[in-house]
């Protein structure tokens, strides 16, 4: 495995230099074993195209996403403009992330506390560098004729209207991309929303990552495509409920990107 | 003269209480907290050109939407025949616009039949999905009681009215081939009348009958519409202001609480005095809600607009598993709530406290901690209600104002403060993925 490049905005700086692009992991990206996975499938494929980006290292923080979906907006805000300071400090002025939840925070209720930046998903980014012609998926023969569904996550679908991107990457991959019953506008949340992802649900009769998951197998997908680490941990586990991790994979489009371009 | 007299009478009595509940729900909704819904006026017309006039969300359900379109349609057509009555009852006049409009007449009235008809088989059909199908966002729990009988008392309501109209037509039909020799030939009582009076010679008789459908139909107009106010079917007017009003950025943008930017940043400047007195414009305030009048007037006005679909809740990922939340139920609530304060404040004064509140007696935190904020209520929601910033804000009292926070989110909240993580990690650890390649 090529070794990772991963600059941090620190040591750039130290150079002089300055990068296009702020690749923001989040907290799950950084601590998560899973999710880590995703930041190295994004990484590599960022190492690939010689996309000119940095992280923050350990100078990143939680967005503070959970705690304001929680109610309590001043954890939120204390984090935010701790996280624009850092931000500002940089001249950051556009950042990639593959947290939704990142994703929504930074674009939509950074402004409002002096963060302005252009945020994206990684799954625009990767769009745009297929688009570009800077990543090429020579192989396309790993999903060949595999049947993807994709899961949408609420906060790249709904909350920002984000469907097409990781839909045409799953396309892109030669592969059946099939459509659960509850899809795009209509999807169906995994349940870790609403920081939901941090405490048991209350009583009811099912788990709703049990619930998602069943959509998801009625379209017998060996693949769950995903573009949120949250989604991610919660299909897995709606997947291990059902006795089907060695039949199904959960995975994200940037995995599935990375894995298809041999990275 | 004396019928153009209980005309007047009855309709602008009818019209003068209606009005006189409006002002009352108005001031209801003003008793929310003020927030900026003027701008981009243009974007505003569209959506509620789309949203409520074009009904375009209904037809993510098409069946539902063509039954839906068909009562629309005729409720809105139909009016123009309740300019006629209105014009025939004060002047005496019997079908005033026939000889000014001619074939004209003719042509707009058998529309206004045949929409009837489609509206009466889309009445029937509706009756029977909750009476008969009992669909399932029909019978939650939230629906016992009045709110069923509301939603089959407009159902019946409408049936009677189109009886009505066909009476009315019908009769006059029959009365006009005994007199001229030809009828009006309107498209669907030239054939209803007949069938249904036919036997009936005697002018008066048929007179009597055509008298009973007009004045029956004014008085169905009228109670329906004092009606409204008080049942969930307020939808057909609120729709439109409702929609109007919506909220425009993007559904994952939760609104920024100023007062709490003025004192984080108060909190984070090095520079500030922290014995400096507060501004004096700022009157303490709570954080979050815990009764209506801690909403937005725009929430007060989502719950009036409401009209129980339970469209939101057949969507919520909470309630199809079984979790006690409904985002229709939050509706409800807070509009229940919220009659209760407004009629508690003109009874007893505006500083009135019945020592009950939204949170609490209406809505349980279980509901409240069961949202994924997962947007499927307001994206479900027809005329563009948001249950979900209503749910926000209760979580934002339980937690700011009273620290009642499940116990699992206050260790996730405490690891956000101190490592910068909703897990326990050192934030010097962040970076250390890197090196694990």
């Amino acid at each position: 495995m090529s070794t990772l490049h991963v600059p941090t905005m620190a040591e750039m700086m130290a150079q002089g230099q300055t990068p296009d692009i702020l690749f923001w992991v989040g907290c799950s990206g950084s601590f998560d074993d899973r999710a880590k996975k995703i930041t190295k499938a994004v990484v590599k494929i960022l190492n690939k195209c010689n996309v000119n980006f940095a992280v923050l290292g350990a100078e990143e923080s939680c967005t503070g996403d959970p705690a304001k979906r929680a109610g309590n907006e001043f954890t939120f805000q204390m984090q935010a403009m701790m996280n624009i300071q850092v931000l500002d400090g940089y001249e950051v002025k556009r950042i990639v992330t593959a947290c939704p939840h990142c994703f929504n925070t930074l674009k939509n209720e950074y402004p409002e506390l002096g963060g302005k930046y252009e945020v994206i998903h990684h799954t625009e980014l990767i769009q745009d560098l297929i688009n570009q012609g800077k990543l090429a998926l020579e192989g396309g023969s790993t999903f060949k004729g595999k049947k993807i569904t994709f899961h949408d996550p609420c906060y790249l679908g709904r909350a920002n209207d984000v469907y097409e991107a990781p839909r045409v990457l799953i396309e892109k991959l030669d592969a059946e991309l099939v459509e659960m019953k509850r899809c795009k506008t209509n999807g169906l949340c995994c349940g870790a929303g609403g920081a939901q992802m941090f405490k048991e649900a209350e009583k009811g009769n099912k788990e709703i990552n049990v619930e998602r998951t069943e959509d998801a197998l009625e379209t017998n997908a060996t693949i769950i495509a995903t573009g949120c680490p949250f989604c991610n941990t919660m299909m897995t586990d709606g997947v291990k409920n059902f006795n089907k991790e060695h039949e199904i994979q959960v995975l994200d489009v940037a995995e599935l990107i990375a894995n298809a371009a041999d990275l | 003269m004396i019928a153009a007299i209980i005309f007047s009478a009855l309709f602008f009595g009818g019209f003068g209480f209606f009005i006189w509940n409006m002002m009352k729900i108005r001031s209801n909704i003003l008793l929310g907290k003020d927030i900026d819904r003027k701008d981009r006026s243009s974007d505003r017309w569209k959506t509620m050109i789309l949203v409520a006039f074009g009904q375009k969300k209904m037809f993510t359900r098409p069946i539902p939407a063509l039954l839906h379109l068909a009562i629309y349609a005729a409720f809105i057509i139909t009016q123009i025949e309740l300019i006629e009555i209105i014009i025939d009852g004060v002047s005496g006049s019997h079908r005033f616009f026939v000889d000014a409009l001619g074939g004209f007449y003719t042509f707009m009235i058998s529309f206004i039949e045949i929409l009837s008809v489609l509206a009466l088989v889309a009445t029937i059909a509706f009756l029977s999905r909750r009476n008969i199908l009992k669909l399932a966002r029909f019978q939650k729990p939230e629906m016992k009681g009045f709110p069923t009988r509301d939603a089959n008392m407009i159902l019946f309501m409408e049936i009677i009215l189109v009886s009505f109209i066909f009476t009315m037509n019908g009769a006059d039909e029959v009365r006009q081939v005994l007199e001229t020799g030809t009828g009006y030939g309107f498209a669907i009582s030239s054939h209803v009348g007949p069938l249904l009076f036919g036997g009936i010679t005697d002018l008066h008789t048929l007179h009597l009958l055509e008298q009973i459908g007009w004045w029956g139909h004014l008085a169905m107009v009228l109670a329906f519409l004092n009606y409204l106010p008080y049942s969930k079917h307020f939808h057909i007017l609120l729709a439109f202001p409702n929609t109007y009003y919506s909220n425009l950025e993007k559904k994952g943008k939760f609104n920024n609480m100023e007062a709490v930017t003025n004192e984080v940043k108060l909190m984070l400047d090095p520079t500030a005095d922290p014995y400096a007195a507060p501004a004096t414009d700022a009157a303490p305030q709570r954080f979050g809600a815990k009764d209506v009048t801690d909403l937005t007037w725009k929430n007060l006005m989502d719950a009036y607009t409401c009209t129980e679909c339970g469209r939101c809740t057949s969507a919520c990922p909470a309630n199809i598993t079984g979790k006690k939340l409904s985002p229709r139920k939050i509706m409800m609530d807070t509009r229940d709530r919220l009659t209760e304060v407004g009629d508690n404040r003109r009874k007893h004064g505006a500083d009135y406290s019945d020592g009950k509140s939204l949170l609490g007696d209406y809505i349980t935190e279980e509901e409240v901690w069961a949202c994924t904020s997962c947007n499927a209520c307001v994206q479900e929601c027809p005329v563009n209600i948001d249950p979900l910033s209503i749910i926000i804000d209760l979580r934002r009292f339980l937690v700011m104002e009273e620290s009642k926070v499940p116990t699992e989110l206050t260790g996730m909240l405490t690891n956000i403060e101190n490592n910068g993580a909703p897990w326990q990690f050192s934030p010097a650890d962040r970076g250390n993925w890197i090196h694990e390649a």
